[in-house]
């Protein structure tokens, strides 16, 4: 047998001795004191003092929990380690480190493809997707992000991708920091700066600025809502506006606001996970932006049937 | 055909011989007979086959249950022989469970899910060596039992867990009676079966008098892993909830108006989330069997039948009743109440009831456990015979939640201005005697008129800007992100009966409904009064005490041994949080005096608060945390440390 074994079973008999008198009936109802608690009096090693005198605030005939609290300091405990004097340190330490990890302290993380769809619009046909995951504990994440399009048959038209260190600042928004890079439709790489979060009347709201190796300041503000219709059928409207300090002449973004997207997409979750969806998309050049489309030959706004899929896991 | 064995309770002639019947409800027993000798030894063992009438088929003895939790269980059997004495042994394993006819795999114990009725007596020393059989670290707390803290079953805080394929003995004394329950304290393992009843005899008589007993063991079954599920809610903290409020039903006139959605959705508040997890994946279960497995507990009519309710559920507050039948609450958390008929009751996770009912009749009842969200119920039948089945009744509309849900008091409950203030300080006694002014010390909204819920978009602006303000609580709350929300004006909820049972037009148990049997043991004034504050974020999915969660914090709950501390629970969220208490039980303000109602686990409503006054008479340390599993998880949890008055100054 294990000393440990040994010292259990010593605690056991010790701790059975030492409530042997908590079933003695209530009859004599000996007034208890801090000093003196009954379970001691019973073994005669104190006397309890009899009952202070009344307080006229009080009840004479109240007791237990009808009775006011006193203002005795609280104990200072620092270390919750009772038990290493049974088990030892060396076998209590590292399950004590490893319940406060899992109890607050879990790592996750989720996948989520928010826009993965084909557009249809004027005869032609092209794609978006958006998706972004996440991995990291409460507080502390990182975030990834990608989003692109363009039409099928061609070059894709526009693509990037996001690496992020976000933190939590409320219940509700996380501060959000890290790099940017454009694949598409050019090779540009930013510092990226913003916050993202939950709004009042549960709107999803993000916004973030962009500052390129050349120089070049850009933003991005976004806000969506989610009606639920029914349980499953869910209609989200969602707006994006993308601005510029500057004009970029290689990407055809003029100073100021240069673009919008209202969408509107009704999606059915099959699963919460996996909800097939239609909609209505929306993009509008504008101001200088728009001036170059049009000097380009181009459209400054196009409306687009959409069909696609959200899925996380 | 297995011979059931039918257990004939504790009931004989002696039990009325010489009473003074005014004196005493009929439920209760004299501790010794009139002729001075003890119960005690002298069970009644008429072992008919009593309940046996029924057809073979339905004896026939499923694998995946233990015993005392077949479909058709004429009874509690006393001496079963692998479950009681002196030493147990008990094996935690995996195993396949079939439920409403699908098969899962689980964690159970002696190869059953839920794990073998442990049969004690009050008095003995009991000897239980678990065996682990998987391959991860396991453990076993004895839930309610008052025991060396070292015996206690909590990996990291009273013993270092027990590593796969080794074998622990937990040593202690009983020192109680009653119905209690035990679960695996590792990880997720209690949501994947790990769990079982414990019924402790009494030394003595027993003062509760009953022909026949059953266990009622509720709990929650998902075929998801229960990582999974903490997953999801981490993910999307409404993933499972589909009872939310929607534009259809809006249109059919349902649920919250235009103005109060507007008002509710600019606090960021979901006013139909009231149960994290719902039966959108879990199958209730009474004893480990589904509702259409319809586990059946028999009765003789006119037998008093006692019911060892436990909700050993992971995430699952349940409404029980039984319609036609008058439900006696006899005892709470194991420890002997006095008498209180009711014809409902909510049980919080943990929490265990026992209760009397009388079927008179030749006829079935049904014993419906509804989830507090109502979206699914367990089902059992107390039956005379086999077979016989009484009809269930439908679920009832979920509930919403109330403003005084978010911690706004009595503001929106139309409650008539005279109505007296809970105040655990002032109970209605006292108040009645001018010994205190209830409410003096809060304060109090405006209940001159009633608030209309209709003109709440008004209320909801005030309370953009209060439902979050930490000049409600004390600096021991944490400013995080943990804390979404903090409660304007919680009020002591004890005298209402939970979440959707304020409407119901019967009669409910309620908190202020109990009074201990016996004088408490402890009747000395708290020596202080400390304030916990129980907080979360529901978009997070991150819950705490005192906005710290588990992960984040090293220093216990400090407390000196034989202190008494009076400790008040505010619950700063809008969900239910069972707390619970290891190694002790608390005595709950709540107007009671010296028969305070003991308990180990308290539900605090959303909004609410509870007082309770705790002795701490425990060495050494003890897991503290709300009894929602995933609460638990996501950090609200703590130790409280008892240390010796010399060692801690």
């Amino acid at each position: 047998m294990t000393a440990a074994a040994l010292a259990t079973m010593a605690m056991a008999m010790a701790f059975a001795q030492a409530h042997a008198g908590h079933g003695a009936p209530a009859s004599a109802p000996a007034v208890s004191s801090a000093d003196c608690p009954p379970e001691h009096a019973a073994m005669g090693h104190c006397t309890p003092t009899p009952a202070p005198p009344a307080d006229p605030a009080i009840d004479p005939a109240a007791s237990g929990t009808a009775l006011p609290p006193g203002n005795a300091p609280a104990p200072v405990i620092e270390r919750a380690d009772y038990a290493d004097r049974i088990w030892g340190r060396a076998a209590m330490a590292p399950v004590r480190a490893a319940i406060r990890r899992e109890h607050g302290g879990m790592m996750l993380s989720q996948i989520m493809v928010d826009i993965a769809e084909m557009q249809v619009r004027n005869g032609r046909e092209g794609y978006r997707w958006e998706g972004e995951g996440w991995f990291g504990g409460d507080i502390n994440r990182l975030v990834v992000k990608t989003e692109g399009e363009g039409d099928f048959g061609e070059r894709v038209e526009d693509a990037e991708a996001q690496a992020l260190y976000s933190r939590a600042i409320d219940p509700y928004f996380n501060v959000q920091a890290g790099v940017r890079q454009d694949f598409e439709p050019a090779g540009r790489t930013y510092a990226a700066v913003g916050v993202e979060g939950l709004a009042p009347y549960w709107f999803e709201i993000e916004a973030h600025g962009f500052l390129s190796t050349g120089g070049d300041l850009l933003g991005r503000v976004a806000a969506s809502y989610d009606q639920r219709i029914t349980q499953r059928l869910i209609l989200q409207p969602r707006i994006e506006l993308n601005l510029a300090a500057q004009d970029i002449a290689a990407s055809g973004i003029g100073a100021g606001l240069s673009e919008a997207d209202v969408d509107l997409r009704l999606r059915y979750e099959i699963r919460r996970e996996f909800a097939p969806y239609i909609g209505i998309t929306h993009r509008a050049r504008i101001g200088r932006t728009a001036d170059i489309a049009r000097a380009r030959g181009e459209d400054a706004a196009a409306t687009s049937f959409v069909i696609g899929l959200r899925a996380w896991f | 055909m297995a011979v059931m064995p039918v257990p004939a309770g504790n009931s004989r002639d002696c039990s009325v011989a010489g009473l003074d019947a005014a004196a005493r409800h009929p439920y209760l027993l004299p501790m010794q007979c009139p002729d001075g000798s003890s119960m005690d030894g002298k069970i009644d063992r008429r072992t008919l086959l009593r309940g046996a009438v029924g057809s073979s088929a339905a004896f026939a003895l499923a694998t995946s249950v233990p015993t005392w939790a077949q479909p058709v269980s004429a009874g509690l059997v006393r001496d079963y022989p692998s479950v009681s004495g002196d030493d147990i042994r008990l094996t935690v394993d995996h195993v396949m469970r079939t439920i409403d006819g699908r098969t899962s795999h689980g964690i159970g114990i002696n190869g059953t899910a839920p794990g073998p009725l442990i049969r004690l007596r009050e008095g003995q020393t009991v000897r239980l060596h678990v065996e682990n059989r998987l391959e991860e670290d396991t453990s076993i707390h004895w839930h309610g039992l008052l025991l060396p803290f070292h015996m206690d079953g909590v990996p990291g805080i009273s013993f270092p867990g027990i590593a796969p394929r080794s074998t622990f003995t937990y040593t202690f004394p009983l020192r109680q009676a009653g119905t209690y329950w035990y679960h695996s304290h590792s990880g997720l393992q209690e949501q994947m079966g790990h769990y079982g009843p414990i019924v402790i005899d009494p030394a003595g008589a027993d003062p509760v008098a009953f022909d026949r007993e059953h266990v009622i063991l509720l709990s929650d079954h998902s075929p998801m892993h229960p990582h999974l599920i903490f997953r999801k809610l981490k993910q999307m903290g409404g993933y499972f909830n589909y009872q939310k409020q929607a534009l259809a039903d809006q249109l059919r006139g349902e649920g919250q108006s235009a103005g109060e959605r507007a008002a509710w959705g600019a606090m960021r508040m979901d006013p139909a989330d009231v149960a994290d997890v719902t039966a959108s994946t879990y199958t209730y279960l009474v004893n480990g069997h589904g509702p259409r497995d319809s586990w059946t507990a028999l009765f003789t009519p006119g037998e008093r039948v006692r019911l060892r309710i436990i909700n050993a559920s992971a995430m699952t507050t349940f409404n029980v009743r039984i319609p036609g039948l008058k439900i006696t609450i006899v005892a709470a958390d194991g420890l002997p109440v006095r008498p209180v008929p009711v014809d409902e009751f909510q049980i919080a996770v943990a929490e265990t009831y026992d209760a009397i009912v009388e079927p008179a009749d030749e006829r079935a009842y049904a014993l419906v456990a509804e989830s507090v969200d109502r979206s699914g119920m367990a089902v059992a039948m107390l039956s005379p015979r086999a077979g016989m089945i009484a009809p269930v009744p439908p679920l009832r509309p979920r509930p919403l939640a109330t403003m005084k849900d978010m911690g706004m008091g009595d503001m929106d409950h139309g409650a008539p201005a005279s109505a007296p203030v809970n105040d655990p300080a002032c109970p209605p006694e006292h108040a009645a005697m001018g010994h205190c002014t209830p409410g003096a010390t809060m304060p109090l909204p405006d209940a001159a008129t009633p608030v209309d819920h209709a003109a709440m978009g008004h209320g909801g602006s005030i309370m953009q800007h209060s439902m979050r303000d930490f000049a409600n609580v004390p600096d021991t709350v944490a400013k995080t992100p943990t804390v979404q929300t903090i409660s304007p004006m919680p009020v002591d909820r004890t005298g209402e009966p939970g979440q959707g049972l304020s409407d119901v037009d019967h009669r409910v148990l309620v908190y202020r409904d109990l009074v201990a049997l016996e004088r408490n043991p402890d009747v000395r004034a708290p020596e202080r009064q400390m304030e916990l504050h129980l907080t979360g974020n529901m978009e997070r999915y991150m819950w705490a005490f005192d906005g710290r969660k588990f992960s984040e914090i090293s220093a216990p709950i400090p407390f000196l041994e034989g202190e008494r501390v009076r400790v008040r629970l505010v619950n700063d969220t809008m969900m239910t949080h069972p707390i619970h208490l290891h190694g002790h039980y608390f005595e709950l303000v709540t107007g009671h005096g010296d028969h305070a109602p003991r308990k180990h686990t308290v539900n605090v409503q959303p909004g609410g608060t509870v007082t309770f006054d705790l002795t701490a008479d425990a060495l050494g340390d003890w897991a503290f945390h709300c009894h929602m599993l995933f609460h638990m998880h996501a950090g609200m949890m703590q130790v409280v440390s008892v240390r010796p008055r010399d060692a801690a100054a």
